[in-house]
């Protein structure tokens, strides 16, 4: 048995490296630092490393080959999934950037939320170090916050900090979803102040909050339920405050256009900045490779993760190049899936399909091609960025399955698919 | 293989050759002295009549991390005004304010430049700024670390650490993130902004470390002479963009009290407030501080008119202004108890005051600043315009009857607040040479580059002599890196990928033991896992890495 510390993970977003592993052959065991989102996807056990062609056992080389095959001359090939490192992604760039396909982040829905604000007013964030050593208001929209990160609140709030003396006198409020546990009471037994709204009144609580704090008039005395005083209340700690910071999980905010949502809460933020306090967002994020998708296609292409080569040159379109809607209107004549964090298989289609995933995916129906990759942070050194965008972390690799990477598999499948156009 | 360039007409100051007839012999990718008469030429290019200088470096280009790549995903709609597809070798990408990676690599070479520098790698961003530089092929990069508005050393300078405690943790960072040099963005600013300071002069203390940017700009850049790096401490000044910030330069250059210091874009801090705008040129009063103080070298940053992006480390100027955002979107960051950044387009306009005048005062100080090798080359790109300008600026520098033309369009009261149309000045080609090669490599420390002598790597670029100096720089005839042919004629003819330039200044290693608290107590990654390590940068197979000495050693 091996120990390994200040291991860094992939699967949570907020990039904690403060977990202690036990590796025994094949077996990972997370020993401390452990929660519930980092511990099974670090712990799952290894699978059937072999390559497969429609369901049939075969070798790595045969396996790319048929992969490149599948791949190359097609007028509509999709590359979804994108939950990999940033070596794998170059990889899954550079192969689409050859074949003409669409790349497509799985998780683009939920960035969209954000990205959409971003692209169109843009917002004031900050990140997690400046949050743990400064915040002093934390405002949660519509989100369960301990169920996204489980040691959020442990790490990052009721923690030792530069510029807080006393975590008593930080104050945690809660607009939409109420907390699902008690992360959120601070060690003294404070609870978190919680204005409790259904996600369709958001849209609109939200407005109102935004309406005081420009001094616009608001008839109303209750919205969604909350009290109207109880808003101008949160605003006038906010304005009191040193460093008040909004988070919102887009993923939670699952309703329609709630990236009008996003922008408004970034709207507030803004305006709490111009009347001479800080105040700072921090959007959560970051899983299973999402950010790093949006990352790397944001340096090599300018865009976000959800665009097409069809052309020769990189277009976005956050809704257009959805997977989803290619599959469904019979746009697309491969698919291509790579899941190197988990085991979740291919959407359902007709269309021959490349699964570069995780060793033990299982499928309803076998895919055309099936080649099990390692696990960056598990399998093999690589890197990945966290929810708040500028800290990339360097993945370790902990034991040896000999799996090769996502990275080795897609270079090999775009020499194959080269070396035909070249002949 | 030995390769040969015949009959061209060499620009190469750091050999003093101006305009001399030579040929140059390249063989395993760099120059050597001209072989035996008996040896075989594998491949010769004839270059008659044209000229030759080394591969260009550009010393202030923010080409990797996290600010460009915000800046990227903020403006998608102006990626679709310049797309650029795929060849046989090359990826597609788009190009315009803010290149994709692959595209800026291209554009770099196409126009001859052979090196780029990242000035501004936050320490817990230069991870994100090497991966991204490690996408951009053929040139070769470097990058100066960020510091002075970390809490970590304003920590320092408030419990009165000594020198050498300053200088172990500077020394420990610019390896840790591996860096050729150390940069200041509004020295202690975008710390104060954290704490809801606006503004924050020279003089003026931070409200929780009560330490001034004076303070900081002396320390960094003592540490950096005491270490040896060779590159000086990089400032980018305080009160960027405000009117009156002439005083401002004036007093960081007498602060730092002969220590060497380069201060950047330096257009955008050499501001009066005279007239009737209130808005005027200190141009002239700047170059003469330059002229003055021998310690002192200044890239310029020059306005360009036209859209672009500013991204800056310096989150208090840019809050500020984001007022004149074109079009109205725009992005600040407090980031990791490390800095800061702010992502604002910007459009300037030749029949704007402000920004006509910010063209001339940038010209002023290129032509006013006597000495050539303390003068530098840059857009601050793509703050004050994109890099692909280059070749329009040469010929402003170098073509006074052009430069008087533009002059005749910008906003009439701009024209009467600029001396710029009563300078005489051209720059020769030994100059430009100068500005954008060998005075680049010199204040880097590049042991073996930006000069065509035997030992230099073959970096070179073969331009036709052309009276219109913006075409003869837009499109070389011959681009060289590493002794290989990458463009020709201003198309790509191979992919190379450059090395990353780093300078490695000794620390005693106990510095990590008060780090090391620091990190476990504060921030949110472990010491171990914050350093960058060297296959990092190696294990895509592209990647290498090149220590170059530090100054007065071998």
């Amino acid at each position: 048995m091996t120990e390994i510390t200040e291991v860094p993970s992939p699967f949570c977003g907020i990039g904690t490296d403060d977990l202690t592993i036990h590796v025994d052959g094949l077996q990972v065991k997370v020993a401390a630092g452990g929660c519930a989102v980092n511990t099974p996807a670090f712990e799952l056990p290894l699978g059937d490393p072999e390559p497969r062609i429609a369901g049939e056992p075969a070798t790595l080389e045969a396996a790319v080959a048929k992969a490149a095959e599948l791949l190359r001359g097609k007028r509509g090939p999709v590359f979804s999934g994108c939950a990999t490192d940033v070596n794998g992604m170059r990889a899954l760039l550079a192969l689409a950037d050859r074949v003409g396909a669409v790349v497509d982040n799985a998780a683009f829905n939920n960035a969209r939320r954000n990205l959409l604000a971003q692209q169109d007013t843009g917002w004031m964030n900050t990140t997690l170090a400046e949050l743990k050593n400064r915040v002093d208001v934390l405002v949660v929209i519509g989100t369960d916050l301990e169920s996204f990160a489980p040691r959020f609140f442990e790490k990052y709030v009721w923690n030792e900090a530069m510029f807080v003396a006393d975590n008593e006198q930080r104050d945690v409020i809660y607009i939409g979803k109420a907390p699902s546990g008690e992360a959120s009471t601070s060690p003294g037994g404070r609870k978190a102040r919680v204005c409790a709204c259904s996600d369709a009144d958001l849209p609109e609580v939200l407005a109102v909050m935004s309406a005081l704090l420009r001094g616009r008039p608001v008839k109303v005395e209750s919205v969604g339920g909350i009290a109207v005083s109880d808003l101008q209340a949160i605003l006038d700690r906010l304005k009191a405050a040193r460093y008040g910071v909004f988070v919102w999980g887009a993923a939670a905010l699952a309703f329609p256009h709630a990236e009008l949502t996003v922008q408004t809460v970034c709207a507030i933020v803004k305006d709490i900045n111009l009347q001479g306090v800080r105040c700072s967002g921090f959007p959560l994020g970051g899983r299973e490779g999402d950010q790093t998708a949006n990352q790397v296609c944001g340096w090599t292409t300018g865009y976000p993760a959800r665009l097409s080569y069809a052309r020769g040159f990189p277009e976005y379109d956050p809704f257009q190049f959805e997977t989803a809607r290619i599959l469904a209107d019979g746009e697309a004549d491969a698919l291509l899936w790579v899941q190197a964090f988990n085991v979740t298989p291919p959407p359902a289609s007709e269309v021959p399909t490349v699964v570069i995933g995780r060793s033990g995916m299982a499928f309803a129906q076998p895919p055309a091609v099936y080649i099990p990759v390692g696990t960056p942070g598990i399998d093999h050194v690589g890197h990945a960025f966290r929810l708040d965008n500028v800290v990339a972390i360097r993945l370790k690799k902990l034991r040896d399955s000999n799996l090769p990477s996502t990275a080795q598999v897609l270079a090999a499948i775009e020499q194959q698919v080269q070396a035909h156009y070249v002949n | 293989m030995l390769i040969k360039l015949t009959g061209g007409t060499v620009y190469d100051p750091n050999s003093g050759v101006a305009g001399q007839k030579q040929d140059i012999y390249i063989e395993d990718g760099r120059i050597i002295a001209p072989p035996a008469a008996d040896r075989a030429v594998d491949r010769e290019y004839d270059v008659s009549g044209k000229v030759v200088m080394a591969g260009a470096i550009d010393l202030h280009s923010h080409i990797g991390g996290g600010k460009g790549n915000i800046a990227r995903t903020l403006l998608p709609e102006d990626h679709r005004l310049d797309p650029v597809a795929r060849t046989l070798i090359t990826r597609s990408g788009n190009g315009h304010v803010i290149p994709s990676t692959f595209v800026t690599g291209y554009r770099y070479a196409e126009m001859g430049y052979t090196a780029a520098f990242e000035p501004a790698l936050l320490p817990i961003n230069a991870r994100q700024a090497h991966m991204e530089m490690g996408d951009i092929p053929i040139l070769d990069k470097g990058g100066y670390v960020m510091l002075g508005s970390d809490d970590y050393l304003l920590r320092m300078l408030t419990a009165k650490k000594d020198q050498k405690a300053i200088n172990d943790y500077v020394a420990w960072t610019m390896n840790a993130a591996k860096a050729i040099g150390v940069k200041v963005v509004n020295a202690g600013g975008i710390n104060a902004f954290k704490f809801n300071q606006r503004k924050l002069d020279l003089d003026e203390q931070n409200v929780h470390y009560g330490v001034t940017p004076r303070q900081i700009l002396q320390t960094l850049a003592r540490a950096l002479q005491e270490l040896g790096v060779t590159h000086p401490l990089h400032v980018h000044g305080c009160n960027l963009g405000v009117p009156g910030n002439v005083d401002t330069t004036l007093h960081t250059i007498d602060g730092i009290e002969g220590l060497p210091m380069h201060l950047t874009h330096i257009q955008f801090h050499s501001y009066g407030k005279e007239g009737d705008y209130k808005f005027s040129s200190g141009a002239a009063t700047i170059a003469e501080a330059i002229n003055r103080n021998k310690n002192i070298t200044a890239d310029v940053g020059q306005v360009m008119f036209g859209q672009t992006v500013t991204a800056s480390g310096d989150s208090m100027r840019q809050h500020y202004n984001h007022r004149f955002a074109h079009p109205d979107k725009w992005i600040c960051m407090d980031i990791e108890c490390d800095a800061g950044c702010g992502v604002v387009p910007f459009k300037y306009r030749d029949q704007n005051f402000v920004n006509a005048l910010q063209w001339a005062i940038g010209l002023e100080i290129f032509l006013l600043v006597d000495d050539p090798w303390r003068v530098f080359l840059t857009t601050d790109h793509p703050n004050g315009a994109p890099f692909m300008s280059y070749p329009h600026l040469i010929r402003l520098l170098m073509d006074k009857s052009f430069r008087n033309d533009m002059l005749a369009r910008i906003h009439p009261e701009a024209q009467k607040m600029t001396t710029l149309g009563s300078i005489e000045r051209e720059y020769s080609l030994q100059e430009i040479a100068i500005l954008t090669r060998a005075g680049a490599a010199r204040i880097l420390g590049l042991k073996d580059r930006g000069a065509l002598s035997p030992g230099n790597w073959a970096d070179i670029t073969v331009y036709t002599e052309d009276a219109d100096r913006e075409k003869m720089f837009a499109k070389p005839n011959f681009v060289f890196k590493d002794g290989e042919l990458v463009a020709k004629d201003g198309e790509i003819v191979q992919v190379t990928w450059g090395t990353t330039h780093v300078a490695q200044p000794e620390y005693d290693p106990s510095v990590e033991v008060e780090l090391k608290q620091y990190f476990d107590r504060y921030l949110t990654m472990k010491l171990g896992n914050f350093k960058i390590s060297d296959d990092e940068i190696t294990e895509t197979g592209r990647g290498s890495i090149t220590v170059h000495p530090l100054r007065g050693a071998a």
